[in-house]
């Protein structure tokens, strides 16, 4: 089981519903999210790109934030999901430093958070909030282990790119181009 | 739009700096019971889920609100089996407990009272607001009828109130969602097909092979089942077609975004129309079969050419010729949108002519793709005696427009302005669920008109800008604590929906259905309020439909089987359309009988003067015009306005993003707040542009205050639409001020 989340760039708004969905979920304090919106605009009017893209997260193979944390409250855990245990985290900010995606944030009681792929959720065969609310259906979620799958199906026939991929992190959020 | 990490991240340090300060060393490093107590509560699985219908916006998307064992609401989701949400909400749907969670909201019932000298509200209490709003409403009935108090309104509170008002007798009743939106396109294609296009538009995108969005911002309009739709058009490969100045997040999703010069699209729309024609591109057969009018169309667009067009809308004429075959080849599945909030130039009532005459050449109306035939259930009335007549109301008022076919806002309030030639003096005033100072543009008539009232209720959750004019204040709950009318879909398949109370209301704020019995009791009315709770009324209604509360308990939206007959055209059978003659009217009679141009025509519109730009306004995804500002949700993703200004023009004036700037317009009426500049690509150099519905001046709305610019105070020019009263706002121009005008003047 490797989990992984695509985002179609060709059909996000960049309404947020991905970030109130999550907040709702995950009692995510106002003033803070573990996902938010980035616009990226090219060339001179008036010929334009515009991309929208929801980011968060990575769920890296390679997690910088997990080889620097020092008590090991950053960790891999089934499925490849990056967790934070929050009663070991002692809140000191190495992994927020480390992240290529600034993904990271401490929480007003103390420790860092960060987008889980909701996997309370998963556990009960529920996809990610966000992947669940999004009006667009832009965003996929599945396992990469498996061929068939709908996530291994569109890396294998749609244009793709991964969040810096120089940082070498091996990143497991795909956004489709 | 863009959340910055970068400033979240500072915010949590300074956070996390003041819970080291009160938090002891164990709990920072030793054992944390609270924190897995919270991960605990936050991952928390007993939800009972209530059915509801959202009211965040006026799209109705059915919805299960979710509320965890202390009875707290965690969350809203879509309901699977709606047709206007398909089980996703927006994030304004999603975001629906900030509205109820949201700390500023009115609490209990308020009047303006006088204290040393200075007007000030007092809390009071329901039976002493109600007493005095039955009473100054008798009064006024008794010296100048019931006609003389008028109600504005949106929404679900409205309906409630405007039973009230027909049955004290007035039918003095109008909203915004007509005149200041879209009222001129259900005039246009009424005049062409015999029917509005109506709420939610019958557009068949999920099956479009070409959409053709002009000035409509679907993307940025969360109306949430055409943006789900237009997603899937977009997953079918669908051609996408935008025009409009400003590369919205639809133009860049948009096979072709064409670039148009603001105030031009009719000059385009008759030059796609003199496309489709001369080149032979249009629908025969259809037009044939159900059109009337055709030659003289053909006679008044040969004219148009798109060479023609090319010097007025700046849009090339191979583009112009290459888009109006890119429609013709997807026809008859393409749809020009009709867009929705239209009023823009006065000539709008024609520009949506122009709109359902394009779809008419590529027979769109009525075929899969294109325009479907929409159906909804009728919703039986409970038994109530019937209304009296009253002697004038909206119509009257609106006489002067002879197509209005619901309330001018604005002329509704001209009424009540001190005119001996007034035959329709408008005394009092009921508002509810609208916040009008930020819909009804030419600020200076509407405070003028409001201070000639006699007596001003203002019903809200929120104390928006409008409540600071009320005598009377009153909190209504939100849609999570309530009961409503059962809503009832226009749709592919009629479907019921109900609202259901989640939780008890909050604070001591009412349903509004309470405050309108209450009222109508008062007013000897209480005939016209046969129950002691609305539940009553949708339990009778939900019977007489064949089901039942309780069923609607559990499944929230109830879908029925279409009788009307098939969704699109029979292509072995005439249809008549409800028009008189039962064809298309591509050349209007009507219009002519009226001594209106039967063909759509351009006009040329003003242009901004030296110095200024054309004032553009929009949507954003996470708000709901000036209703969600405050929200602590809605807000936490966007908390201001901001002014996109093309970065030829900041280069002249010396503009960097981020910057404070105020905003003076060409009557010299100058922004109360300031704004932060944008520079950006995606708006052209003669306008600029904001979202709509932000700078409140209410500071009991503490997250919303002073935030941002409200558009609609710089919208002091209107153009009226003489065929039906649409206010035109778009005719408005600003130069942009980087010193503050207010520094020398306090506050």
């Amino acid at each position: 089981m490797r989990y992984a989340m695509i985002i179609d760039t060709l059909k996000c708004v960049g309404c947020s519903d991905c970030v109130v969905a999550c907040q709702t979920e995950n009692d995510v304090p106002i003033g803070f999210c573990r996902d938010w919106i980035v616009e990226t605009v090219n060339g001179s009017y008036p010929n334009l790109d515009l991309e929208l893209k929801s980011e968060r997260c990575n769920h890296c193979d390679n997690a910088p934030c997990v080889r620097c944390c020092p008590t090991g409250a950053s960790h891999g855990g089934d499925g490849g999901i990056v967790l934070v245990t929050a009663n070991e985290c002692i809140g000191c900010g190495a992994c927020i430093e480390s992240c290529p995606y600034d993904a990271r944030y401490q929480h007003p009681d103390g420790y860092v958070d960060k987008c889980t792929f909701c996997h309370h959720r998963l556990e009960k065969g529920q996809l990610p909030a966000c992947v669940s609310v999004c009006p667009t259906k832009c965003m996929y979620f599945g396992d990469l282990d498996n061929p068939n799958s709908e996530v291994s199906q569109l890396l294998k026939n749609r244009k793709h790119k991964t969040l810096a991929p120089e940082a070498g992190t091996d990143p497991h959020v795909f956004y489709l181009i | 739009m863009t959340t910055s990490r970068r400033k979240f991240i500072k915010i949590s340090a300074l956070g996390l700096g003041a819970v080291a300060a009160s938090t002891t060393a164990i709990n920072m490093f030793g054992s944390n019971s609270y924190i897995d107590e919270l991960v605990k509560k936050n991952v928390s699985k007993k939800f009972k889920r209530t059915a509801t219908y959202c009211e965040v916006c006026f799209w109705k998307c059915a919805a299960w609100t979710y509320t965890n064992e202390d009875g707290e609401i965690k969350k809203i989701i879509g309901n699977e089996d709606d047709s206007h949400c398909y089980g996703r909400l927006c994030p304004r749907g999603t975001g629906g407990v900030g509205m109820y969670n949201d700390e500023d909201r009115l609490k209990t019932p308020l009047i303006r009272t006088i204290v040393n000298g200075e007007q000030t509200f007092r809390k009071a209490s329901w039976d002493e607001a109600l007493d005095l709003i039955a009473s100054k409403f008798k009064g006024i009935k008794e010296t100048h009828g019931a006609e003389a108090i008028a109600l504005l309104k949106h929404g679900a509170p409205g309906s409630h109130f405007e039973h009230l008002f027909k049955a004290f007798g007035s039918d003095t009743i109008a909203e915004p969602a007509y005149a200041q939106c879209r009222g001129p396109r259900e005039t246009g294609f009424k005049l062409t097909f015999g029917s509005w296009v109506g709420s939610p538009e019958p557009t068949d995108i999920r099956d479009t092979k070409c959409l053709v969005l002009i000035g409509s911002h679907i993307g940025e309009n969360m109306h949430n089942s055409q943006v789900q739709e237009m997603s899937e058009a977009i997953d079918n490969g669908a051609t996408i077609i935008t025009v409009d100045p400003r590369l919205s997040t639809a133009a860049s999703k948009s096979k072709f975004w064409l670039a148009i010069k603001p105030a031009t699209d009719i000059a385009l729309m008759l030059s796609w129309m003199n496309v489709l024609i001369e080149e032979g591109l249009y629908d025969k057969e259809y037009i044939n079969k159900y059109a009337t009018g055709f030659d003289e169309l053909k006679k008044h667009v040969s004219q148009f050419t798109p060479e023609w067009a090319y010097g007025i809308t700046t849009i090339k004429p191979e583009v112009i010729r290459e888009t109006a075959r890119a429609m013709a080849h997807a026809a008859p599945s393409v749809i020009i949108h009709p867009g929705r909030h239209v009023a823009w130039y006065g000539d709008d009532s024609q520009r949506a002519r122009a709109m359902a005459i394009l779809n008419a050449l590529l027979g769109s109306w009525g075929r899969r793709g294109g325009f479907y035939f929409k159906e909804s259930i009728k919703v039986p009335e409970y038994p109530s005696p019937t209304y009296p007549e009253p002697k004038w109301g909206w119509k009257e008022i609106g006489e002067k427009y002879p197509l209005a076919e619901m309330g001018i806002t604005t002329e509704v309030m001209k009424c009540t302005l001190p005119d001996k030639d007034n035959k329709y003096p408008v005394k009092a005033l009921m508002v509810a669920g609208t916040n009008i100072t930020k819909s009804i543009p030419n600020k200076k008539l509407l405070e003028d008109s409001i201070d000639a009232l006699d007596f001003m209720v203002v019903v809200d959750t929120m104390p928006m800008d409008v409540t600071g004019y009320a005598d009377v204040v009153l909190p209504e709950c939100t849609y999570l604590e309530r009961y409503d009318d059962i809503r009832s879909a226009t749709n592919r398949e009629p479907s019921i929906a109900v609202r259901i109370p989640a939780v008890e209301p909050k604070y001591d704020s009412k349903p509004a259905w309470w405050m309108a019995k209450q009222i109508g009791e008062r007013l000897g009315l209480g005939d016209y309020f046969n129950y002691d709770d609305f539940k009553e009324v949708i339990e009778w209604q939900l019977k007489e439909m064949g089901t039942s509360l309780e069923e609607m308990e559990k499944i929230g939206v109830k879908n029925y089987p279409r009788k009307s007959g098939p969704m699109y055209l029979n292509e072995d059978e005439t249809y008549h359309f409800p028009t008189d003659n039962g064809k298309i009217h591509l050349y209007s009679q009507e219009l002519a009988n009226l001594g209106f141009d039967p063909l759509p025509n351009y006009t040329k519109h003003p242009e901004p003067p030296q110095g200024f730009y054309r004032l553009n306004y929009g949507r954003a995804p996470m708000h709901t015009f000036s209703r969600t500002v405050n929200n602590p949700n809605l807000n936490d993703l966007k908390k201001e306005n901001d002014l996109w200004v093309n970065p030829k023009v900041a280069r002249i004036i010396g503009l960097k993003s981020g910057q404070e700037v105020w905003l003076k317009n060409q009557d010299e009426i100058i922004s109360t707040f300031s704004i932060k500049v944008r520079v950006t690509e995606r708006v052209r150099w003669d306008s600029v542009y904001m979202v709509h519905g932000f700078g409140h001046q209410n500071k009991k709305l503490t997250r919303a205050n002073g935030k941002g610019i409200n558009d609609t105070e710089l919208i002091t020019k209107v153009f009226t639409d003489p065929i039906m009263g649409g206010t035109g706002m778009r005719g408005n121009f600003v130069a942009i001020l980087t010193e503050n005008p207010y520094k020398n003047t306090e506050i």
